[in-house]
């Protein structure tokens, strides 16, 4: 052995040390999923909207969606994650490069998405489908830019109408095919509910997780309102400071404590509601049809006892939804891949009646009054399926369906769950405050309002 | 004044001057050598500060600059000078939230202060099922405490909650709890104390447990009752680590978020709090991570003051 023993010791410990160092830094900071690459000429996906655990039949179904597609893409390989889109770490996750490949958003977010280059550009690979040419074209256009150029997909639309507990309204001595069409008929209604006692509270709302500003949103739209109205400048103001939002507030409050037909329990979100519906606790509240199964898969409810009607007073309601869009990090496989993935599982008119033969199969919801997505053969093809395969008690939806084509779909505002978080200060203080100040809220969350819409633009 | 130089001058050479004096070549040799002998720890020390580095005072001087910049996190950062800070100065809120936060602070300080001594004292005098009642005083502290809190949302609940139950069934007054105004803080610091009453307690116990006992003996031997001696004899012997744990107990207490995130949410202007408010404002409503920033230095200066009162106290016990 030569040389310096101590020095030549020294250098290996500090090699190794420093590699290990750099490893184990590069191990902790690379969690991003988001840039998964190709490898062996396999294309590796990340995508969202697995379903949990708890839902045991969808995830099965999501699962087996994975597995004929990779066999029918051999150089696929697709990674789901679970869940969907949450408002409130979306921002983080995008930019902090956890987004996946192909991620799921609401409607409300694909033109700020696009505006700020963060959704990869997918037109020049749409034409291997002619088949999403079904999909109606006003969807399409939410993922579209002022040049025509596509930046997602379309995978399912929404509009609210008033989920109501037919079993309450036999006991109340109100007729269960009759709901209420009118706010006035709302509280009447509301009142001989709660009237029954035993904690059961006649209208529920929300008041936080940003499902109060949604609601109240919706509230506005079906008395002909607005939340925030463009300019004739383009930009945008809030415009709920005026009659209208007095109305809607006005009303929610007299609820709350002149008739107390709302129950003490406030601040609450979106699950809270579909548990007291599921336990047999709630007479009515806003929502959308899908709500129903929730209630009765995971809340222990009887399908029957459910009904749906249209949105009190008719004038506007609240239509939403979402796709996928694409992460801008893609390679260009990848967004291949992802837009094969997506058309594969969310877009395809060949799966439309075969995806309800499974789930009946399964007992799972079929014939659900969503709005259909599709146009043209495909959307014949979906209104046959359902009406075959129906096993929910489509009668009892019959108000909703029927009222549906004359009353007008209104989009969410700009900025929906920005503008949502402001107005659930709104819908909680009038909820747990008696002497709720609604002039004084509206002015003040109508600033804010403005003031966030004015940073947008 | 001549007097009192001439010992400076007479002063030997310092090991400073000493080391500039000696040739290059030595110096240079005795350094190689020095390290070489402490090749390991260096090794290791490095890993350890990069460590640090990276996970600790990057994320701190990122923080800091960033509350100097309009960011989304997703468009370029802008560099926007001290516009976050006169943001946060106009914005309502801002005053709100650190009262209330101060208010939490302070009603936590006199529950979470007080509670877990005196319990730590009857622990103390306890003769039998000692073990039992300590283990029964920390569970809670186990729990998670988004379990915690959901578990007391339960009892809050004003409709069929635990407590309006139990109020309702003894022919009371029920309460609104967490979604009244004048009730809402105290609901909330309630649930804190209750989560982390056991940390404090046990901490008070193992310093009780230290005071030698013959100081007892002595007292009661000169007629003092339970109060004189708690007030001459187990005060004074605790006054440090009262002091120790007040200081903590602000430092943790004024970054609450859990209770008021989950019970009452981040826009209930009567419970937000700084940390709320700093959520609101990087997430929730301006997806302004430059305005949250901004709000965090501040909360982090003021957090400093305790923990350099901190540091300065245990530097002095030491």
């Amino acid at each position: 052995m030569t040389g310096n023993p101590a020095g030549s010791r020294a250098r290996t410990v500090l090699a190794v040390t420093a590699a290990a160092t750099l490893a184990l830094t590069a191990s902790g900071c690379d969690s991003s999923s988001g840039t998964s690459a190709s490898s062996g000429g396999v294309v590796t996906i990340t995508v969202n909207d697995e379903p949990a655990k708890t839902d045991p039949v969808n995830r099965k179904f999501f699962l087996a969606d994975v597995a004929a597609f990779e066999k029918l893409h051999p150089k696929i390989k697709v990674v789901p994650h679970e869940g969907q889109m949450d408002p409130q770490t979306f921002a983080a996750k995008l930019a902090g490069g956890q987004l996946e490949n192909v991620f799921y958003v609401y409607y409300t977010d694909p033109a700020g998405l696009i505006a700020k280059h963060q959704a990869a550009d997918i037109t020049p690979y749409l034409s291997a489908y002619p088949a999403a040419q079904q999909v109606k074209s006003t969807l399409r256009k939410v993922f579209q830019d002022a040049d025509g150029h596509t930046y997602g997909l379309p995978e399912g639309n929404y509009s609210m109408g008033l989920v109501y507990n037919r079993a309450l309204f036999r006991q109340a001595g109100l007729d269960p095919d009759a709901p209420p069409t009118t706010w006035a008929e709302v509280r009447a209604d509301a009142k001989k509910i709660a009237a029954l006692g035993h904690g059961i509270t006649g209208y529920g709302d929300y008041s936080k997780a940003n499902n109060g500003g949604w609601h109240f949103t919706a509230e506005m739209y079906s008395l002909g309102g607005d939340v925030a109205k463009q300019q004739p400048d383009g930009t945008w103001k809030a415009d709920f400071d005026n009659a209208t939002g007095r109305t809607v507030l006005t009303q929610l409050h007299d609820m709350r404590w002149t008739d107390d037909s709302m129950g003490q329990r406030q601040l609450l979100q979106w699950a809270d509601l579909l548990q007291m519906m599921g336990a047999g606790k709630l007479g009515m509240y806003l929502a959308t049809a899908d709500n129903i199964p929730t209630i009765a898969s995971q809340y222990k409810g009887d399908p029957k006892d459910y009904g749906l009607g249209p949105i009190p007073g008719g004038k506007g309601t609240l239509a939403g939804g979402g796709g996928f869009m694409f992460n801008p990090k893609d390679t260009p496989d990848q967004i291949r891949a992802g837009v094969a993935w997506t058309m594969f599982k969310y877009e395809n008119p060949d799966r439309i009646t075969s995806g309800d033969q499974r789930a009946a199969a399964a007992k799972q919801p079929v014939g659900l009054p969503e709005p259909n997505i599709w146009t043209g053969a495909a959307a014949a093809a979906k209104t046959a399926a359902d009406k075959k395969l129906a096993n929910e008690p489509v009668q009892n939806y019959a108000p909703f369906q029927q009222a549906l084509p004359g009353i007008p779909l209104d989009l969410e505002p700009p900025q929906a769950q920005q503008v949502y978080a402001v107005l659930d200060t709104v819908m909680a203080k009038v909820l747990t405050q008696k002497d709720a100040d609604i002039d004084g809220l509206l002015k003040d969350a109508s600033r804010q309002v403005d003031s966030l819409l004015a940073a947008q633009q | 004044m001549a007097t009192s130089l001439a010992p400076h001058r007479s002063r030997p050479p310092t090991a400073r001057n000493g080391r500039r004096t000696a040739p290059r070549g030595a110096r240079n040799a005795r350094l190689r050598r020095r390290l070489a002998d402490n090749a390991m720890a260096y090794t290791f020390m490095a890993a350890g500060i990069l460590c640090f580095a990276l996970f600790s005072w990057y994320p701190l001087v990122r923080g800091i600059v960033l509350s100097f910049q309009q960011d989304n996190l997703i468009t370029s950062p802008q560099w926007v000078g001290l516009t976050n800070y006169r943001h946060l100065f106009a914005d309502p809120l801002f005053l709100t939230a650190w009262k209330n936060t101060a208010e939490f602070t302070g009603l936590a300080l006199l529950l979470g202060y007080a509670v877990p001594f005196a319990v730590a004292v009857l622990l103390n005098e306890l003769r039998h099922f000692k073990a039992y009642f300590r283990v029964a005083v920390y569970l809670p502290v186990m729990l998670p405490p988004i379990v915690s809190v959901m578990l007391w949302q339960f009892f809050y609940d004003p409709g069929g909650g635990l407590f309006n139950t139990a109020l309702r069934g003894a022919g009371l007054p029920t309460s609104q709890w967490i979604q009244s105004p004048h009730t809402a803080m105290i609901s909330l610091v309630l649930v804190s104390t209750w989560a982390n009453m056991g940390g404090a307690t046990l901490m008070y116990l193992a310093a009780l447990q230290s005071i030698p006992g013959e100081l007892f003996e002595a007292a009661e031997l000169d007629g003092a009752g339970v109060w004189a001696r708690l007030r001459h004899v187990t005060i004074p012997q605790m006054r440090f680590i009262m002091l120790v744990l007040l200081l903590l107990q602000i430092i943790s207490t004024m970054q609450v978020f859990v209770e008021p995130f989950q019970l009452t949410g981040f826009t209930d202007p009567s419970t937000i709090t700084v940390m709320t408010l700093i959520y609101r404002y990087a997430f929730a409503v301006n997806n302004d991570f430059g305005l949250a920033a901004s709000m965090s230095v501040l909360l982090f200066v003021v957090l400093g003051v305790f923990a350099a009162l901190y540091l300065r106290l245990t530097r002095e016990a030491d």
